[in-house]
């Protein structure tokens, strides 16, 4: 499926590279949103692997061989962006180092095999795999009908570029100047090769990969598993959150114990008067600044109206039943962090039951 | 396949891979032609004729420039005998497949008639498929000098010519690195599994082996990447990257991407 130099009109050369420098920019620039120094040795890393991966002889039925292009695992561990930058370097380095395929026709196989190819699998491998857990055995059948797709999704549009060029590009006799076969010749003669053989490896060696990675290193396939089932979801979170629950129930009693540290600040926080303390304080304001006039003795009418609205159980954070002011802060937090306890409790029931019938 | 299975033919690719890159920085550092221009001339100019080879619609023009190209080789201490077995052979065997049909397919002036008259030979149908394979030939040869003379690094900083993005750049630039290690490590997994082999495996075997060996070097890859971004991190990377260029353009130089672009400029006039 590698394109070498002389097979496309310079013309067709320029619109597919014009089409992959497009694939490119984006996948960059989405890929620069997340950490650089994080992506540039995983993609290379990744790149290296497809480049070897597609040196792989995959025995197939019939007592042939057939190699692998990588594309479906990049797409499916890196997602579509990290694969097409993968896939594209490899080709670049298989082109510009090994010279296996062209420098001219390099944005044909990049937008051939990275850019349509990673998408396609990409997309089927979700769209096949969507709402199923990690270790479903339909994951390993989505990879390898992803993989199967996107070798043929890639190897037809290779069809098609070498089918149109007698069409386009003939001189005036009407010989062909490039690939010399018309659509009806051309897209069947390549896509013999990989709806068999080709389409195969790509599918055996997808699928083998991601059967080994639900054994061996499952997060790997997280990033790009989509919405996951309730309960796998819960157990993936379930790990992080048993850990850090003891330290949080140590961290709340630590914090109730220490409240009556609040009755040590001396005086009233400001703005936090009531009525009866405001007045006071405007007396002693009154003392002070004897220039103005607006200011009374009382406290606004607003105030003493809204004062009387909401009366707390607790007020100042003492229950009128208990005498040490110490205590009652205690026992105030420990009533505010039951309350909000059981307001959470029954968030968590609400929501969890609103998941069962979405569900059903 | 290979005798020995696929295990053995896998190995046999890797360790051939390994021998061309080892062959190519070899004749890249000799001196010659090509190897004593500016990589950014090497590029440009290499481009340039391929550029001409597609543009060209007259085999004679192509059979010019190939001519060319076999120059360029011999001055730059490429060996003919290395170029007709990892270049033209290899793409006869490839092109000459595709094109021999159209020698009987391409409609046209019948120059001879087999089983009765259905099965014809068109003068269209030879011209087509000796301009495919002159002109593949040709196009592969010149790119195949530029792979042949030019170390890989000097590939990459000559790329900055073309404003590459410099993340880019770097990626290619650890990839090639990062290819060859793990060439090595699935070359020693293959070995090893070989080693332990009695017999022919049979196809599902195979295959799962296949599948497991790529599996555990992805793994291994991936754990690779986590270390050297760790290693990049403790050396105070922080995503900005810095390339030095130390090339300097030298009248030669001007020259020679002068020469390159009159020929490849005049080959495409004149083959229009």
């Amino acid at each position: 499926m590698h394109i070498p130099d002389g097979y496309l009109s310079p013309s067709t050369c320029a619109v597919l590279y014009a089409a992959a420098i497009a694939g490119w920019y984006s996948a960059l620039k989405r890929l620069k949103r997340m950490l650089l120094s994080r992506v540039v040795p995983l993609i290379s890393v990744f790149a290296a692997f497809s480049f070897v991966v597609m040196m792989f002889n995959l025995p197939l039925p019939g007592g042939t061989t057939g190699h692998a292009l990588g594309v479906t695992i990049s797409a499916i561990v890196l997602g579509p962006s990290g694969a097409i930058l993968a896939i594209s370097i490899a080709l670049a380095i298989q082109a510009l180092f090994f010279g296996d395929g062209g420098i001219s026709t390099l944005g044909a196989n990049c937008f051939n095999m990275a850019v349509v190819a990673s998408l396609v699998a990409y997309a089927s491998y979700r769209l096949i795999a969507a709402g199923v857990g990690i270790a479903s055995r339909r994951r390993v059948v989505a990879a390898a009908i992803a993989g199967y797709l996107a070798v043929n999704a890639a190897a037809l549009l290779a069809a098609i570029e070498f089918g149109i060029q007698p069409a386009l590009f003939h001189d005036a006799r009407g010989m062909p100047l490039y690939a010399p076969y018309p659509l009806s010749i051309a897209v069947p003669a390549m896509m013999i090769g990989h709806l068999t053989l080709a389409g195969a490896a790509e599918a055996a060696i997808s699928a083998g990969l991601v059967a080994y990675l639900q054994a061996a290193d499952p997060a790997l396939l997280r990033s790009t598993a989509g919405v996951l089932p309730a309960t796998e979801a819960a157990s993936a979170i379930a790990p992080a959150a048993t850990n850090s629950l003891p330290r949080l129930w140590i961290a709340v009693a630590l914090l109730m114990v220490l409240t009556p540290l609040g009755i040590l600040a001396a005086g009233k926080a400001w703005g936090e008067w009531s009525p009866s303390e405001l007045a006071m304080r405007k007396s002693a304001g009154q003392a002070a600044s004897v220039a103005s006039n607006s200011v009374t003795s009382s406290a606004p009418v607003g105030l003493q109206r809204l004062a009387k609205l909401w009366t707390a159980p607790f007020p100042a954070y003492a229950p009128t039943f208990v005498k040490s002011a110490r205590f009652g802060y205690f026992l105030s937090a420990m009533f505010a962090v039951g309350i909000l306890l059981l307001v959470s409790l029954v968030a968590q029931l609400w929501v969890q039951r609103r998941r069962e019938v979405g569900h059903s | 396949m290979a005798r020995g299975g696929f295990l053995a033919s896998t190995m046999i690719g890797f360790t051939r891979a390994l021998a061309r890159a080892m062959a190519s920085e070899q004749i890249a550092r000799q001196a010659g032609l090509l190897q004593s221009l500016d990589p950014r001339v090497r590029v440009i100019g290499l481009f340039t004729m391929v550029l001409a080879v597609m543009l060209s619609r007259r085999i004679a023009v192509i059979g010019a420039l190939f001519v060319v190209a076999v120059i360029i080789a011999i001055l730059s201490r490429v060996g003919v005998l290395m170029l007709v077995k990892r270049v033209w052979l290899v793409v006869l065997g490839f092109t000459g497949v595709i094109a021999f049909p159209a020698i009987f397919l391409t409609p046209g002036d019948t120059v001879a008639a087999f089983a009765g008259g259905p099965v014809r030979i068109t003068v269209q149908g030879v011209q087509t498929a000796t301009l495919l394979i002159a002109r593949v030939e040709t196009a592969v040869t010149f790119t195949s000098l530029l792979v042949l003379c030019t170390p890989w690094t000097h590939v990459l900083k000559a790329l900055r010519a073309f404003r590459l993005p410099q993340e880019a750049i770097m990626m290619l630039a650890m990839t090639h690195r990062y290819i060859f290690l793990l060439v090595e490590t699935a070359g020693q997994m293959f070995e090893s599994r070989q080693s332990r082999t009695v017999g022919l495996l049979k196809g599902a075997e195979g295959r799962r082996i296949t599948a497991r060996s790529a599996g555990v070097l992805l793994s291994k890859s991936i754990e690779l990447g986590n270390e050297v971004y760790l290693a990049m991190q403790s050396r105070g990377f922080r995503g900005e990257i810095r390339i030095l260029s130390d090339f300097h353009m030298r009248s030669w130089d001007y020259l020679g991407l002068a020469a390159f672009l009159f020929a490849g400029c005049l080959s495409a006039w004149i083959g229009r």
